[in-house]
């Protein structure tokens, strides 16, 4: 870590997340779903599939389609966001489904839809990357064949200082943001962004310590699904 | 939420002699994997009705920008910076596989991201572009069309905004008796920094620069690194739905310097040549 130890407006260590928290199964409807609290963040992600492909002519002979929506409530902003789809709502759909997708075991599922709708309900800073970690855990609780999870962290420059997890406050004022999607076990980075400014050593640094967040994240979406699955509040899983 | 359906298509024959090229290191069109293809960037080619202009072909990748500078209201959150905004377009000109319409998603992350490489970097000095507090400034709209694609349009669409960007100028102004006069002179835009993106991409265990459409179509991962004079990383994107090891992106952050630097030296002569 840095050795000028800033104090951080929310009083965290530079390496320290927010509250996390994610709880998996949360929609009786869907076929798998979970809701996460990321500091102010709460989000819920359901998954619908592998379903028939609509309309049909997206459909692909040897493997399954991924949708996915990321959409923010009216409500979930400072001032309300207008309800219309916009085209940062666009750009991140697309990037979270590229994403998740590598994780996915889409030859296992031909001729289908796996369909992924993240829906806002309170926004904070690094919602796209709550959005991933609550989205890859409902497509485990969905059952659907998975490579592994996938996590993801930001870490970013705030007062000159990298620190991990850039909350909304911090992003306003801070320097940099660099949200990281990584699949844990095979050290696959799927989602990649930046903006700011940073040095040839706060990026390598920035990388590292994104990298400390996915590791305890993907802890925390192991320990939900063990929690729904195992009825084991440790987090245990049986192997 | 539209899953891309309309793809590209590389026949069988290409796709085995792009692999078998980039297992000896090669590409099919005789690059080495960290070469450019040529880059031409030629600068006011629409004289008569834009601030500034370009037109940057990557090999066969061609896009025209032009600027204009226009006055408006601030935002009331920002009332003392003037706006700056970069759109690209894909032309249905450009490719059999684009139709008009709205933007798909692909359209809007490329000006998204071209967007984000000009404004994070501070290329503009938005205060200087406020002509009265909280009652007018200048917008600097920067418009990209793509006139053929041929892959990495990221990269061609941030050289033809950021040259004619370089070109363009405003009018000078003075404030007499609280009064704005907008005078018939000129001055050129406020520019602090020369952002440079490079784009690369992963087919198989290989990293490319520069991907044409069909090493495009093939990579299943791509990803764009954008920085500065000095040597700032100020915006990145990864594209495509594959993913890049930690190693992979340290090694992409030491060549995404070196291969900038190459290519703002070309900005920089073809803007000096051209004004």
């Amino acid at each position: 870590m840095s050795k000028n130890n800033i104090e951080r407006i929310s009083g965290r260590a530079p390496d320290e997340l927010r509250n996390v928290s994610i709880k998996a199964g949360v929609i009786k409807n869907a076929d798998g779903s979970a809701l996460i609290e990321f500091g102010k963040n709460k989000i819920m992600a359901a998954v619908f599939g592998p379903k028939e492909v609509h309309p049909k002519h997206m459909m692909v002979s040897d493997r399954a389609i991924i949708k996915c929506r990321y959409h923010m409530m009216p409500f979930s902003t400072d001032t309300r966001k207008r309800p219309n789809i916009s085209r940062r709502e666009i750009e991140i759909s697309k990037v979270i489904r590229e994403a998740l997708q590598p994780a996915i075991i889409m030859e296992d599922y031909p001729r289908t839809a796996i369909e992924i709708y993240i829906e806002i309900l309170q926004s904070d800073g690094g919602s796209r990357c709550a959005a991933i970690n609550a989205a890859s855990t409902a497509l485990a609780d969905a059952g659907i064949n998975m490579r592994d999870l996938v996590t993801a962290c930001a870490a970013g420059k705030v007062n000159g200082q990298v620190v991990l997890d850039v909350d909304d406050t911090e992003d306003k004022t801070g320097e940099a943001d660099m949200p990281i999607a990584l699949l844990p076990n095979t050290g696959l980075i799927t989602l990649f962004q930046l903006d700011g400014n940073l040095s040839k050593e706060e990026f390598d640094e920035a990388l590292e310590l994104a990298k400390t967040g996915c590791d305890k994240l993907y802890k925390l979406q192991r320990d939900a699904l063990s929690e729904k699955y195992f009825d084991n509040k440790n987090g245990k899983t049986e192997e | 939420m539209p899953a891309v359906k309309k793809h590209r298509i590389v026949d069988s024959i290409t796709r085995e002699s792009i692999m078998s090229n980039l297992a000896n290191s090669t590409r099919l069109d005789k690059r080495g994997l960290l070469d450019y293809r040529n880059i031409e960037i030629e600068t006011n080619i629409l004289k008569d009705k834009t601030n500034g202009s370009a037109r940057v072909r990557i090999g066969e990748s061609e896009v025209w920008a032009g600027v204009k500078v226009e006055t408006a209201h601030p935002f009331p959150d920002t009332p003392a910076e003037g706006v700056m905004t970069c759109n690209a377009e894909m032309l249905p000109i450009s490719s059999q596989y684009i139709e008009p319409g709205p933007p798909d998603e692909n359209t809007i992350e490329l000006s998204r991201v071209s967007d984000r490489g000009i404004r994070e970097s501070g290329m503009i000095n938005i205060k200087e572009l406020c002509i009265k507090e909280g009652e007018l400034v200048y917008s600097v709209y920067i418009d990209v069309a793509v006139i053929n694609e041929d892959g990495n349009l990221f990269d061609a669409v941030s050289y033809a905004g950021t040259t004619a960007l370089l070109m363009a100028d405003m009018n000078k102004f003075t404030i007499e008796d609280d009064k704005v006069k907008i005078l018939d002179e000129r001055q050129p835009l406020p520019i602090k920094s020369l952002p440079v993106s490079t784009t690369f991409a992963k087919i198989g265990d290989k990293i490319i620069i520069d991907p044409n459409a069909d090493e495009q179509e093939m990579a299943t991962a791509r990803l764009t690194l954008v920085t500065d004079e000095n040597g700032k990383y100020v915006s990145a994107q990864k594209g495509k739905p594959g993913g890049f090891t930690f190693d992979e992106l340290k090694e992409i952050s030491v060549i995404s310097k070196e291969k900038g630097e190459e290519i703002r030296a070309k900005i920089r002569k073809a803007v000096d040549s051209g004004s």
